[in-house]
C-alpha cells in the first residue's frame, strides 16, 4: 500500500499532497515539512531509499523518492510494494506528465494542480496501484479531458479567452522565468516493463 | 431574471480562476497569509451563489489552499453540491475535493450515499470512474455497508476500466466493512483470471494485500497463483504474486519447494532487476521456511548470495540498499553464508550514504562473535565520532548495545570494555538513548556481580563529572545515565572507595536541576551511602568522620525537601529526619551504624520483564467470580434512606469485628502463614533469595582475577575503551601461549571452573575466555511460568476482522453464505432474498456443488466405513487397501475416534460447514503440493478425485450388501456420487440411447435434439461437423440395486413449478417393487403432494421395475425464489423381492435445482433482442472461459443444450443468446470466442440470478 504521495519542490513548497491515510491537516503539513528535510539534505547520488520518518509511518513504511530538477516525487509506502516497482512508478508518474503537459515543468504543476491529480488518480487508486501501463493512463485523461471540453462548449469559450487574456497580461507566465525543465530522462534503472 | 443570469455568467468571466489564486499568492510572497485569508472570503462569497459553474470555481481552489494547509472542513457541504452536478467537470472537482479533505469523521459524508450510487450505475463510465476514485479515498463503514453490493456489480462490469477500479476498491470497503469479504470472495477470485490485464493486476493487488496480513486464510489459492505465476508476463503482476508467495511459504514448507525452481529459473532469466530482487527475497523466505527440514540447499543459498553481492557491489545505490536488505534476512538462518561477506559489509559502513550505512549496521548485528565484537564495536565508535546526523548517531549506539547486549551478553568476554563502553557513550550529546544505556549499565551491574567494582568506580566517576553531562540543556536525554550510576554507587556503596566524596558528589546544589525522578534515586541513594559510610566509620573511636556526613547531610537535603517533586520532596523529608535523629544519637555516643545499615539490607534480583504477565493462574481460582456478592441494583442507590445506612451498617459491622478474639487471631495467623508457604507465588522474606544465591555459584565462590589497573581510572571525556582492545588482544595471546602449555590435560578443569552462562553458550570458534570470571546473574521467572505468545495482536488492527476462512466458501460456489452474511442489498428484492429458506441453505451447506472437490466429511465417512467392513469382510479389505494406500495410515488412528465428529456433522448446522470443507480444500493444496509435475496436476486433480469416489462408491455398495438399512449416515454418502458422475457419463451415454423409446417431450438426450434447437433461428449451419452425443441426466444417486438419473425443466405454464423427471433403472438380478420416493421440503421449494396427503408423506413410484428394466416419473415442484440454486434431500425406498426373500432398502439423494433448471428455452428474434438490450433496467455480468477446445458450433450447442438457451443471432465467432426464467427474467447472452478462450458478456434484470447461471455454464465447460 501506498500511504501517501508528495510532491515539493527544492525549497520545500508543497506542489502535491495525496494522503492516502486520514491525518489531521498540521500533521499532514507536519509530514511534509519532515519528509522535506529527510530527503532535501541527501545528496544526488546516494540510494532513493529512506528510512526513518517519524510521523509518517513507522518501521514498516519506507519513503521511496525520486528528485527532478526542481522537484521532489516521494512516496511513502509499507513493505508489501517493490521498492524498484514504486521508483519505476514514479517513472511513469513523470513521463506521464511529461507527456500531458508537453514537457513539463514546475510551472505546469504549480498551475495546474487539479489535473496533475487527475492523472493521478488513474495510476494510484485509494494508495494501490492502478495502472502502471502510461499509454493507458494517458488515453484515459485525455478521453476524461476530451469529455470536459465537450461539456463547456460555447459556454466555456468567454471564459477561456478571458484566462487567455488575463495570462497575456503576466510578466511570470510559465517557461518566461525558467524554474527549470524536467527533463526526465533518468538512464539508470534497466527496464522493469 | 435573466439580466441576473447574464450578470452571473459575466461575473463568473472574470471570477477568480485557480490559475488567478495560484498566481495571485506568488506575487503576495510578503504578505501570504493575508493575501489567502481575502481569497477565502471570496471564496465564501461564491459559495453562497446559485451557479454550480462558480461553486466548482471555488471548491477547485479550496481544494488547492487544503493543500498548503488551510482548513477547509467548512465547506464540506459545498463540495458534496458540486459532487452531484450532473456535469462530469463539474463532478470531478466535487470528488478531488471530497478525496483530500473527507474523512470518517465528516458527517456531511452521510448525504452522499445516494449520490455515490447514482454516479456508480451511471451510463457515464467516467462518472463511475471517479465516482469510485473518490469513493477509495473517503470510504467509510457506513458508505462501505452500503454500495457494497453495487461494487460487488461493478466488479463484473463490461468496461475494463471500471472493473479495474472496482476490483481494487473491494480492498477499501474490505477494511471497512469485513462482512463483506465472504459473498465477494468468489467473485475476486474470479477476476485474477480476467481478460483484461489492468483487472487482473488489480485482483492480484487486493488479494495480496488481504494475504499479506491473514496469510493463512489464502494458502489454498497457491495453485491458482502458481498457474498465473508461469504463465503471467507482466512484471508488476509477478513481483506482487512473488511477494504473496514470501507470505505463505512460512505456512506450508511444501509448497516451498515447488517454487524454488520456477523463482531460479527466474532468476537466472529476467533482465528486471525488481523482479529479479523480489525473486531472490521469496527464495530466501522459501530457504528460511526449509532450513528446518531441509539442509540441502546450499546451491540456492549460494545463488541468493552471489547475486545479493552483485546488488551491492552495483554502481547503482539502490541496489546496494536493497541487496543488504536482502542480505540481512538470509543472516537469519544461514549467518555462515553471509559471514564470509564480512569485508563487503563493512566497507558498506563507510558508504557516504546513511540508509546503506544503516543496513549494513543491521547486518553487522548477526555478524559478531566473541573474537570480533570488539574490533566491530571499536570501528562502530569511530563512526559515533565521525556521525553528524544524530539520527544515525542514535542508530549506532543503540546497535552498539543491541549488538553487545544480544542473547545475554553472549559475546562479551570483558565487562569492563564493555562498562567503559557504556560510559564512553555516554558523551554523546543529545541522544535520545540515554535510558537504554543506563538500563545496561544497570543490567551489567546487577547481574555480573565480578565487574561490580569496576562498574562502581566508574559511576562514582561518573557523578562527580556529572557537570559534563548536565551542563548543557540540550543534552536532557543523556542525564538518564545519572540515575543508573546513583543508584549503581547507592547499592553496591561497599565497594566505593571513597564512599564520602561520592555522598558530597550525589548532594551537591546543582542536583536539584535534574529530572525529578533521578532526584529521588539520588536522595534515596544519598542514605544508602551515609549508612556505608556510618558502617565503615564503626570501630573508629573518633567521631569526626561521622558527625561531619551527618552535618553533610543535614545541610543539604532541605534543598531536596523543597523540591516541587513529590517523590522528592518525601524521600529527602524522610531521609532528613532521620539524619537528624541519628545525630542525636551520635551525639550520644550510641552505635547506630548497624540499624541504619539494616534499613537497606538485603539484595535485589533481576526480574524478567515478563514476569508478572507468565504468572499461572493457580487451580481453583477464578478471577471473575465476586470476591463479595456484587451490590445488588436496588440497595445501591437512592432509593434506601441514608439513615438505614448510618444507623445499622456501623453497628452490624463493628459487631463482627468484637466477635474475633485473640485466640482466633492467632489462629488464622497460623493458617495464613501454613498457606503462604505453601503458596509458591507468594513472596517470602529472605529464605528464599537467599537460597536462589545459594543455588546459583555465588561471588566468593568464583575465582576473581585481579583487575588489571594498568588502565589508568579514567575520567569521562577521555576514551579509554580502545585500550582495552589492545589489553585483551595481549590477554589473548598470552593465553594461548599459556594454553598450549597446559592445553593437554587441563582443558576440562578449566571449563569446570568458568561460571555458569559461558558455559552453556556455545563454544565459538576459538575457546575465548573471558577476561573475568562472570556469573551472569539470570532473570528470574515464577515458577511454572507459562509460556505464551509474546507479540500478540494489534486489537486495533483493521485487518483483524478480515481474518476469515475463505475455503469452505469456494467448496461450494457462493452457497453457504448465511442470510446474515449477505450484503444488504437496498432493494425490494432483499425481502425475497430474506425468505431464502434455512433448511434449504443447511442441505446446500453439507453438499458439494463441485464434484472434483470431495468432502473431508466424506473421507471420513469413508474411512469408517472402510473400518467397518474391515471388521466384517476380511477378504474384501484387501482389496480396498490397495486402492486407499495413502488414506489408510491415518484411517487406522481416524477409526477409534470417528464417530463423534460424524454425529456431529450429520446435524444440518452452519457451523459443522467450515472445519469439514477446509479440510476437503486443504487436501486438494495437499495433493496440488504433493505432486510433482507442475502442468499435468491440474487437469489430474478431477481424475484422481473421481477415482477417490469411485472407490467410495464401491464401499458404499458393500455396506448396502450387509444390508444395515437404518444406517444414518447414508445421506452423506450422496454427496460422493456427483463425482461420479464424469466417469459414469459414456456408459450412461449409451443408456440414454436405449432409453430413447421412453423418451419425453423435454428429454434432449443426443445430436438431433440439440439440431432442433440450435437451428431456431437458422443461423446455425448444419453442415458443420456433428454434435458429440449430450445429456441434461445427471446421477441422482446409485446403489447395487438401482441407479436413478434425473433432469429438472421448468414449467411454461405456471411460474413458479419445476418438473423433475427421474429414470429409475433396475441394476441387480431382482425384481424391484413398492418405491417410493420422498423429498424433504424446503421453505422455498416443495414437492407437489397429491391433495390430503402430509407434507412428508412418501409418493409412490407409479410402476415396479422388472431385472434390467428402466422407467420413468416425474414430480412437480413449486419453487418461490429462482435467483439462487439449492439442493433438496430425498430419500427412495423399495423391496428388493428375490426368489427366497424380499427386504427392505433405501437410498439416499439430493436433488440440485440448478438456475439452469428455472430456464426455458424461448426462441427471440433479433429486433427484439436488440430492443430488450436496449432497455436500461438490464444489469450485465461478464464470464471468461479458458481452454474451451471444441467447436464454436459445439460450444453453442452445449450452453443451448445444457443451460437452455436459444440462438438469437451469430455471426462468425460471435453469437447473442436468449433464454427467459419460468418467472420472466430475460437472459441475454452475447458469446464470443477467440482461440481457446471464450468470452461470455451477459444482461438479465436479475443480477443474482445471472450470476449463478454463468457460474453454471462456466462449470458445464470446466468439465469437458
Amino acid at each position: 500500500m501506498i500511504k501517501a504521495i508528495l510532491m515539493f519542490n527544492n525549497h520545500g513548497k508543497p506542489r502535491l499532497s495525496k494522503f492516502y491515510e486520514h491525518y489531521t491537516k498540521d500533521t499532514e503539513q507536519q509530514i511534509i515539512r519532515e519528509t522535506f528535510h529527510l530527503v532535501s539534505k541527501r545528496d544526488e547520488n546516494v540510494c532513493n531509499f529512506l528510512e526513518g520518518g517519524m510521523l509518517i509511518g513507522g518501521s514498516d513504511y519506507k519513503l521511496i523518492y525520486r528528485h527532478y530538477a526542481t522537484l521532489y516525487f516521494v512516496f511513502c509506502v509499507d513493505s508489501s510494494e517493490s521498492e524498484l516497482g514504486i521508483l519505476d512508478l514514479i517513472q511513469v508518474f513523470v513521463e506521464t506528465l511529461d507527456k500531458c503537459f508537453e514537457n513539463v515543468c514546475e510551472l505546469d504543476l504549480i498551475f495546474h494542480v487539479d489535473k496533475v491529480h487527475n492523472i493521478l488518480a488513474e495510476m494510484v487508486m485509494g494508495g494501490m496501484v492502478l495502472e502502471t501501463n502510461m499509454n493507458e493512463i494517458i488515453t484515459q485523461v485525455d478521453a476524461q479531458n476530451k469529455m470536459e471540453k465537450s461539456e463547456a462548449g460555447i459556454a466555456g469559450a468567454p471564459a477561456r479567452a478571458v484566462s487567455a487574456v488575463k495570462n497575456m497580461k503576466l510578466p511570470e507566465m510559465p517557461r518566461n522565468i525558467n524554474i527549470g525543465d524536467i527533463n526526465i530522462k533518468v538512464p539508470n534503472l534497466p527496464s522493469f516493463k | 431574471m435573466a439580466l441576473k443570469i447574464v450578470k452571473g455568467s459575466i461575473d463568473r468571466m472574470f471570477d477568480k480562476n485557480l490559475q488567478d489564486l495560484v498566481r495571485g499568492i506568488r506575487n503576495h510572497k510578503d504578505d501570504e497569509a493575508k493575501y489567502i485569508s481575502t481569497c477565502i472570503d471570496e471564496i465564501k462569497q461564491e459559495l453562497k451563489q446559485d451557479n454550480i459553474a462558480v461553486k466548482a470555481n471555488a471548491v477547485c481552489k479550496l481544494t488547492y489552499l487544503q493543500m498548503l494547509g488551510y482548513d477547509v472542513s467548512w465547506a464540506a457541504f459545498n463540495i458534496v453540491e458540486v459532487m452531484s452536478s450532473s456535469k462530469f467537470t463539474y463532478k470531478r472537482i466535487g470528488y478531488l475535493a471530497a478525496s483530500q479533505c473527507f474523512h470518517e469523521s465528516t458527517d456531511v459524508i452521510m448525504l452522499t450515499t445516494n449520490q455515490i450510487r447514482k454516479d456508480l450505475s451511471s451510463p457515464n463510465q467516467y462518472d463511475t470512474g471517479v465516482a469510485l476514485t473518490g469513493l477509495s479515498c473517503f470510504v467509510t463503514p457506513d458508505l462501505a455497508r452500503d454500495l457494497a453490493n453495487d461494487i460487488m456489480t461493478l466488479m463484473s462490469h463490461t468496461k475494463p476500466y471500471i472493473r479495474k477500479k472496482a476490483v481494487l476498491i473491494m480492498y477499501k470497503v474490505f477494511l471497512k466493512y469485513p462482512e463483506s469479504l465472504r459473498p465477494a470472495f468468489p467473485r475476486l477470485k474470479e477476476k485474477l483470471e480476467d481478460p483484461d490485464p489492468g483487472v487482473q493486476s488489480a485482483a492480484v493487488n487486493v488479494i495480496c494485500e488481504l494475504a499479506r496480513r491473514n496469510p493463512k486464510n489464502y494458502l489454498s489459492l497457491a495453485p491458482l497463483f502458481f498457474k498465473l505465476m508461469t504463465s503471467s508476463t507482466n512484471n508488476w503482476v509477478l513481483i506482487k504474486i512473488i511477494k504473496l508467495f514470501g507470505a505463505l511459504t512460512p505456512l506450508e514448507p511444501r509448497l516451498g519447494k515447488k517454487l524454488i525452481e520456477p523463482l531460479t529459473n527466474l532468476i537466472h532469466s529476467t533482465s528486471a532487476m525488481s523482479l529479479l530482487y523480489e525473486c531472490v527475497n521469496t527464495v530466501i523466505a522459501v530457504l528460511i521456511s526449509l532450513s528446518s527440514g531441509m539442509p540441502n540447499h546450499s546451491a540456492s543459498i549460494q545463488l541468493c548470495v552471489q547475486k545479493l553481492r552483485i546488488l551491492i557491489e552495483d554502481s547503482d545505490q539502490n541496489l546496494k540498499y536493497l541487496g543488504l536488505l536482502a542480505m540481512s534476512k538470509i543472516l537469519k538462518t544461514h549467518p555462515k553464508s553471509v559471514q564470509s561477506h564480512k569485508d563487503l559489509i563493512l566497507q558498506c559502513l563507510d558508504d557516504k550514504d546513511e540508509s546503506i550505512r544503516l543496513r549494513a549496521l543491521d547486518l553487522l548485528y548477526g555478524m559478531v562473535s566473541k573474537k570480533n565484537l570488539m574490533e566491530i564495536v571499536k570501528k562502530l565508535m569511530l563512526h559515533v565520532d565521525k556521525a553528524e546526523g544524530t539520527t544515525y548517531r542514535d542508530e549506532l549506539l543503540t546497535k552498539i548495545i543491541d549488538i553487545c547486549s544480544q542473547s545475554n551478553y553472549q559475546y562479551i568476554t570483558n565487562f569492563e570494555w564493555y562498562i567503559s563502553i557504556l560510559v564512553e557513550l555516554t558523551r554523546l550529546e543529545g541522544t535520545r538513548h540515554g535510558h537504554l544505556i543506563a538500563s545496561q549499565m544497570l543490567d551489567v551491574a546487577i547481574r555480573v556481580k565480578a565487574i561490580r567494582v569496576f562498574a562502581v568506580a566508574q559511576m562514582a566517576t561518573l557523578l562527580d563529572n556529572a557537570h559534563l553531562l548536565t551542563g548543557n540543556m540540550q543534552r536532557n536525554g543523556i542525564c538518564e545515565v545519572l540515575y543508573a550510576a546513583a543508584w549503581i554507587c547507592g547499592e553496591f556503596s561497599e565497594h566505593l572507595e571513597n564512599p564520602m566524596q561520592t555522598l558530597e558528589a550525589m548532594l551537591r546544589p546543582k542536583v536539584a536541576t535534574l529530572p525529578g525522578h533521578i532526584q529521588a534515586v539520588y536522595v534515596q541513594n544519598a542514605a544508602k551511602l551515609f549508612a556505608t559510610v556510618l558502617k565503615s566509620q564503626e570501630g573508629n573511636t573518633d567521631g569526626t568522620v561521622t558527625q561531619d556526613t551527618s552535618q553533610l547531610m543535614i545541610e543539604r537535603l532541605p534543598v531536596f525537601v523543597q523540591s516541587a517533586n513529590l517523590e522528592v520532596q518525601e524521600r529527602a523529608s524522610c531521609i532528613l529526619q532521620l539524619v537528624k535523629y541519628i545525630q542525636k544519637l551520635q551525639q550520644k555516643d550510641v552505635e547506630v551504624a548497624e540499624e541504619v545499615s539494616a534499613l537497606f539490607a538485603g539484595e535485589l534480583n533481576p526480574v524478567a520483564p515478563k514476569a508478572q504477565k507468565k504468572v499461572p493462574v493457580p487451580e481453583g481460582l477464578d478471577l471473575d467470580t465476586w470476591i463479595n456478592e456484587p451490590p445488588s441494583e436496588s440497595e445501591s442507590e437512592d432509593e434506601q434512606p441514608k439513615a438505614i445506612f448510618t444507623k445499622e451498617e456501623p453497628k452490624h459491622s463493628r459487631a463482627r469485628h468484637t466477635e474475633v478474639d485473640e485466640k482466633e487471631l492467632a489462629r488464622r495467623r497460623e493458617a495464613r502463614k501454613q498457606e503462604q508457604a505453601n503458596n509458591p507465588f507468594y513472596i517470602k522474606s529472605s529464605p528464599s533469595s537467599q537460597k536462589v544465591y545459594q543455588e546459583t555459584p555465588g561471588v566468593d565462590h568464583i575465582p576473581v582475577i585481579q583487575i588489571d589497573l594498568t588502565v589508568p581510572l579514567k575520567v569521562p571525556g577521555l576514551p579509554m575503551s580502545d585500550q582495552y582492545v589492545k589489553l585483551e588482544e595481549e590477554r589473548r595471546q598470552k593465553e594461548r601461549a599459556e594454553k598450549k602449555k597446559k592445553d593437554k590435560k587441563k582443558r576440562k578443569e578449566k571449563r569446570s571452573g568458568r561460571g555458569k552462562k559461558h558455559d552453556s553458550g556455545p563454544e565459538s570458534e576459538e575457546d575465548i575466555t573471558p577476561a573475568h570470571m562472570v556469573d551472569i546473574v539470570t532473570e528470574e521467572m515464577p515458577e511454572n511460568a507459562l509460556p505464551s505468545d509474546d507479540d500478540e495482536k494489534d486489537p486495533n488492527d483493521p485487518h483483524k476482522a478480515l481474518d476469515i476462512d475463505l475455503d469452505n466458501l469456494e467448496m461450494s460456489g457462493h452457497r453457504p453464505l448465511a442470510d446474515s452474511e449477505k450484503i444488504p442489498v437496498r432493494s425490494h428484492r432483499a425481502a425475497e432474498a430474506a425468505k431464502s429458506p434455512v433448511e434449504d441453505r443447511d442441505a446446500d451447506g453439507i453438499a458439494t456443488q463441485l464434484p472434483k472437490k470431495k468432502h473431508g466429511k466424506e473421507k471420513r465417512e469413508e474411512k469408517k466405513k472402510k473400518d467397518k467392513d474391515r471388521e466384517r469382510k476380511k477378504s474384501k479389505d484387501e482389496k480396498k487397501k490397495k486402492k486407499h494406500k495413502s488414506e489408510e495410515k491415518d484411517g487406522d488412528l481416524l477409526g477409534a475416534e470417528v464417530d463423534e465428529p460424524v454425529v456431529q456433522s450429520e446435524e444440518p448446522s452452519q457451523a459443522s460447514e467450515p472445519p469439514t470443507s477446509n479440510s476437503a480444500e486443504v487436501s486438494d493444496l495437499d495433493f496440488w503440493l504433493s505432486n510433482a509435475p507442475v502442468p499435468s496436476n491440474i487437469q489430474e486433480v478431477p481424475k484422481v478425485a473421481a477415482a477417490e469416489a469411485a472407490s467410495a462408491a464401491e464401499v458404499i455398495s458393500g455396506g448396502a450388501q450387509d444390508s444395515e438399512p437404518d444406517e444414518p449416515k447414508d445421506a452423506e454418502m450422496e454427496a460422493t456420487k456427483p463425482s461420479k458422475h464424469k466417469k459414469k457419463k459414456q456408459k450412461k451415454e449409451k443408456e440414454d440411447k436405449e432409453k430413447k423409446k421412453k423418451k419425453h417431450h423435454h428429454y434432449h438426450h443426443h445430436s438431433d435434439g440439440v439440431g432442433e434447437e440450435s437451428v431456431q433461428n437458422g443461423t446455425v449451419e448444419e453442415e458443420e461437423e456433428p454434435l458429440p452425443s449430450m445429456s441434461n441426466y445427471c446421477l441422482l444417486a446409485e446403489n447395487s440395486y438401482i441407479k436413478m438419473v434425473y433432469d429438472i425443466q421448468g414449467n411454461l405454464q405456471d411460474g413458479s413449478q419445476v418438473v423433475v423427471s427421474v429414470i429409475f433403472e433396475n441394476k441387480c438380478d431382482s425384481f424391484l417393487k413398492s418405491m417410493e420416493f420422498n423429498v424433504l421440503d424446503s421453505l422455498n421449494s416443495k414437492l407437489q403432494r397429491p391433495e390430503g396427503s402430509g407434507p412428508h408423506d412418501s409418493l409412490a413410484v407409479p410402476f415396479q421395475l422388472p431385472p434390467g428394466v428402466s422407467n420413468e416419473a416425474r414430480y412437480v415442484f413449486t419453487v418461490q425464489s429462482i435467483v439462487m440454486p439449492q439442493k433438496l434431500k430425498g430419500t427412495l425406498t423399495f423391496i428388493v423381492k428375490t426368489e427366497e426373500s424380499s427386504t427392505h432398502e433405501k437410498l439416499d439423494f439430493k436433488l440440485h435445482f440448478t438456475c439452469t433448471s428455472y430456464l426455458i428455452t424461448t426462441p427471440c428474434y433479433s429486433d427484439a433482442f436488440a430492443k430488450l438490450l436496449e432497455s436500461a433496467d438490464l444489469k450485465s455480468s461478464s464470464v471468461r472461459l479458458e481452454g474451451v477446445n471444441m467447436p464454436f458450433h459445439h460450444l453453442l450447442a452445449r450452453i443451448c443444450f445444457h443451460h437452455h438457451f436459444s440462438v438469437v443471432e451469430r455471426i462468425d465467432s460471435c453469437a447473442s443468446m436468449y433464454s427467459r426464467s419460468i418467472q420472466g427474467h430475460h437472459v441475454c447472452l452475447l458469446v464470443k470466442t477467440s482461440g481457446q478462450t471464450v468470452s461470455i458478456d451477459a444482461k438479465c434484470d436479475e443480477p443474482m440470478l445471472l450470476g449463478n447461471v454463468l457460474d453454471e455454464i462456466k462449470q458445464t465447460f470446466s468439465q469437458c
